[in-house]
């Protein structure tokens, strides 16, 4: 019982962070109404920023003060110079926009190894792999932090969204975008915006894990996979959906790593994506309003 | 049937058909093979996505699991890999049409990402039951011959199969009734097209050339594992590369594609055929091999790049933009 | 035995109700129209008629045959055919491959496919536009080439879906005038329409709804002066 009491904890404890990958995803996908195949990406990116900064000495809590605006700033120039010309561009294949997500995380993958090359990098932190016990059930100090900064996050992101115009704004375009700009939202603008956001979102998850991950060019992939798992999950563009995706799919992989073997661990998401896909379109979002 | 003979395609096959007589240079030939390879999974690609509009971002799982079907074969059972070879086609559809079944009633992008799931999910597969398919050791098998010759020739022959097929297509029921679902599926429907059907027809055709490709692979290189045949950057995105490249939704555009992703790949891989290696050893500048390394290892960046660049200013690939091409070119020449 | 006819049809969306008992019948050969206000349920109606939806409850027969629920492209191959009120043109086709990809429909081979469009093209006086791609039709074309597709099927009973909205007075008789040519072609119509003297002057009889549910039946004449009928365009105040 213990065992499954402590794989429960680890999951939610990931689950908080995915809630924060899969909420950025959801936010571009409501918008733009496509999947960022470079989301796991940028985080890697914001990881990479967050070891340089601490190779100078900055703690990696700091370091979210840089991580998240630069990724912001990154998501927004690729909005800007990337996604939206191609509106404009006829062609074919109507997923052209994600094929260009892929490459983009492809270009970021391989500039960065070759600064950094594939050696693993991580984070040094006096409290990397400290944990504390509550009731025979050990907790990852850095986890827990993150869960709580990732915590903050979210319900930073719920207050923003629901009670600011830019919010609110973001939310008009992500449910009918025609409408939105007759009633004079500036969607160009709140795409590129929304990218930012999005971006800097995934930074944050990137940074909070920094500590407790091994950090290569190719890590960036996996948690892409992920965010579209969690985004799936929670039902395109909603932002509680996404959390509950990212809950499921932390606690999830915790089981299946725990019960199956470790290497089952990335298969049981998968998996669960395409029962939801196919049993339940729409993902947890539809079980909510009928 | 045919009104006019397909002289210019005739021609080409006679080409190629005399190629191995005049060159026997192994470098070369393996290149052409890899060409022929690449030609033969971009069409496939190009029939289910260009003509059918089902874009796959996971076509990898086909050609991993063809290769996987010769290697097990060979691997398991000790029958020699060119059984196989029959059964890499026939595999792939095993997986494939399942897929398509239960996928079909996704639309856009969530079938894109179903596919991609399903590429995901073989690759674990693969890695995780080590007992049959080797894990990540992967399946190394004797290749049947040691000339590159016979492997150029059954390379060949797929080609002219999938072209021929595709030719056939494009003028015949199928091809219409591919081209309308790409368009409107609604209105596919409303015309008497099961869309369904025909999507799995269309899947059926791609990921039987797809499996054969990955079976042919199996045979020429002597090994695979997991990460190499089911890669998604290798594999599964290259396929669009190049079809997009070439064109999309044109009967000979993943040939030019394929093409030019060779060469561009081989470009690369080689350090500028072979032109930094020369210099370098020539006049033993460390900055001249730093650029081999970099270059040499840059074809995933330029291949990321590439869909950048394609995507943005060659949508239509460049045998459906050539008119654009060409209207580019002969605009700057008269100012020179 | 009847040629056409929905008993009771009923769809609901959620906790909305669409369409809610409908029962109407259609005879071989004459021109029925289905008229009514904006989400009315006049679409929903040919949706469910085609096989785009499921009905909640009721029936639709045709030729003796319960049809509902059948799938879009079966009922296509049972001889209904329908145009769509918001164009589907297959936009990177030629208007002649559109109305080929729909003669597949009765034939097998791509001669009698060709013969078939050509005919069809010339029928509905498309032949001069037809190499052009169908998204670059201006809207006149592409309500006739919705048309064209649907006779390319040979359909027995033809949906037509506000073919006239959209058109200049000059379009507008050339579309009636080939509603005409359809008809006296032997083909049964049932037709959605909003430009009322269009859909008075070619049906005829004609089926009214309102919110869902039947309000009037009969021919024009009677439809016109029907109180109910009134009251649901111009509303109460003016009846």
């Amino acid at each position: 019982m213990a065992i499954f009491f402590q794989t429960i904890v680890a999951g939610l404890l990931k689950g908080g962070l995915y809630a924060l990958i899969g909420i950025g995803m959801t936010l571009i996908m409501g918008v733009m109404g496509i999947i960022n195949l470079a989301h796991g990406q940028m985080m890697m990116l914001a990881m990479y920023i967050t070891f340089i900064l601490n190779q100078v000495g900055l703690d990696p809590y700091l370091s979210l003060f840089v991580a998240m605006p630069s990724l912001f700033i990154i998501g927004v120039l690729i909005q800007k110079y990337f996604l939206n010309p191609l509106i404009k561009v006829e062609t074919i294949l109507p997923q052209n926009m994600v094929l260009m997500t892929v490459g983009i995380g492809m270009a970021m993958t391989e500039i960065v190894r070759f600064v950094f090359k594939s050696d693993y990098k991580y984070v040094k932190t006096s409290y990397s792999s400290s944990t504390f016990f509550l009731g025979g059930i050990s907790f990852n100090v850095p986890l827990v932090i993150a869960f709580f900064i990732a915590v903050l996050f979210t319900i930073i992101m719920f207050w923003f969204l629901n009670r600011t115009d830019l919010g609110r704004s973001i939310r008009a375009t992500a449910q009918d975008k025609d409408a939105a700009t007759l009633m004079g939202v500036n969607t160009g603008r709140i795409t590129v915006i929304t990218m930012g956001l999005g971006a800097a979102l995934v930074a944050a998850a990137g940074t909070l894990l920094a500590p407790v991950y091994y950090i290569f060019p190719d890590i960036g992939s996996p948690f892409t996979t992920k965010a579209f798992i969690i985004t799936i999950l929670g039902g395109l563009g909603s932002t509680v959906g996404a959390i509950f995706g990212g809950v499921t799919l932390g606690m999830a992989e915790s089981l299946g790593a725990t019960y199956l073997g470790m290497q089952y661990e990335d298969i049981v998401g998968l998996v669960i994506f395409i029962m939801v896909l196919l049993f339940l379109p729409g993902g947890f979002k539809r079980l909510t309003k009928v | 049937m045919l009104k006019k003979l397909p002289i210019a395609e005739m021609i080409a096959l006679a080409v190629f058909m005399a190629i191995p007589f005049f060159m026997k240079d192994n470098y070369f030939l393996h290149l052409l093979i890899l060409f022929l390879m690449w030609v033969v999974i971009g069409s496939s690609w190009n029939i289910f996505a260009g003509y059918t509009g089902q874009v796959s971002f996971g076509h990898a799982a086909f050609f991993g699991a063809g290769a996987y079907a010769a290697g097990l074969l060979a691997h398991h059972f000790g029958y020699s890999a060119w059984w196989g070879m029959a059964l890499g086609g026939p595999a792939a559809v095993l997986i494939g049409l399942p897929f398509g079944i239960i996928c079909f009633p996704l639309r856009g992008a969530y079938f894109t990402l179903a596919s991609l799931a399903l590429n995901l999910i073989l690759m674990h597969v693969a890695t995780i039951a080590e007992n049959f398919t080797g894990g990540m050791q992967g399946i190394m098998i004797m290749p049947a011959f040691v000339s590159k010759i016979p492997y150029y020739y059954i390379a060949l022959a797929m080609v002219v199969a999938i072209l021929a097929v595709i030719n056939l297509v494009v003028r015949s029921k199928f091809g219409y009734y591919f081209v309308s679902i790409r368009e409107d599926q609604d209105a596919a429907e409303s015309l008497g097209i099961n869309s369904t059907l025909y999507k799995n027809i269309s899947l059926g055709i791609s990921v039987f050339f797809t499996g054969m490709a990955g079976s042919l692979y199996m045979n020429y290189m002597g090994f695979i594992d997991p990460s190499v045949v089911f890669s998604l950057s290798d594999y599964s995105i290259m396929a669009i590369l190049v079809a997009i490249v070439g064109g999309v939704g044109t009967v000979y555009g993943p040939t030019v594609g394929a093409f030019i992703m060779v060469a561009v790949n081989e470009f690369f891989r080689s350090g500028f055929f072979g032109l930094l290696g020369f210099i370098g050893k020539r006049t033993g500048s460390p900055l001249v091999s730093k650029a081999l390394d970099f270059v040499t290892h840059a074809h995933v960046l330029v291949f990321g790049i590439l869909v950048i660049v394609v995507i943005l200013y060659l949508p239509k690939g460049v045998v459906g933009d050539w008119e654009k091409i060409k209207r580019k070119v002969l605009r700057v020449r008269p100012t020179e | 035995m009847s040629f056409f006819r929905v008993e009771k049809l009923v769809k609901t969306f959620g906790g909305l109700t669409a369409v809610n008992e409908v029962s109407f019948e259609v005879k071989e050969g004459e021109i029925f129209g289905l008229i009514g206000p904006n989400g009315a349920g006049k679409t929903t109606l040919f949706n469910m008629i085609s096989g785009v939806y499921v009905p909640t409850s009721g029936k639709v027969i045709y030729k003796d045959q319960e049809i509902q629920g059948v799938k879009p492209y079966r009922i296509c191959k049972m001889g209904v055919g329908r145009t769509f009120q918001v164009v589907k043109p297959l936009g990177r086709m030629s208007v002649r491959d559109n109305v080929i990809a729909a003669s597949f429909a009765r034939v097998n081979s791509m001669k009698e496919a060709r013969d078939n469009a050509s005919e069809i093209l010339d029928f509905c006086g498309l032949t001069s536009v037809r190499g052009t791609l169908a998204k670059s039709l201006p809207i006149a074309g592409r309500k006739r080439l919705e048309i064209a597709r649907a006779m390319a099927t040979r359909p027995d009973l033809l949906l037509l879906d506000e073919t006239a909205a959209g058109l200049n007075p000059t379009e507008l008789l050339s579309a009636i005038n080939l509603i005409h040519k359809i008809r006296k072609n032997g083909t049964t119509i049932i037709i959605i329409e909003h430009i009322m003297h269009v859909i008075m002057s070619i049906s005829d009889r004609i089926h009214a709804i309102n919110f869902g549910q039947t309000i009037a039946e009969g021919t024009p004449k009677d439809v016109a002066a029907n109180q109910a009928v009134i009251e649901a365009y111009l509303g109460t105040d003016y009846a």
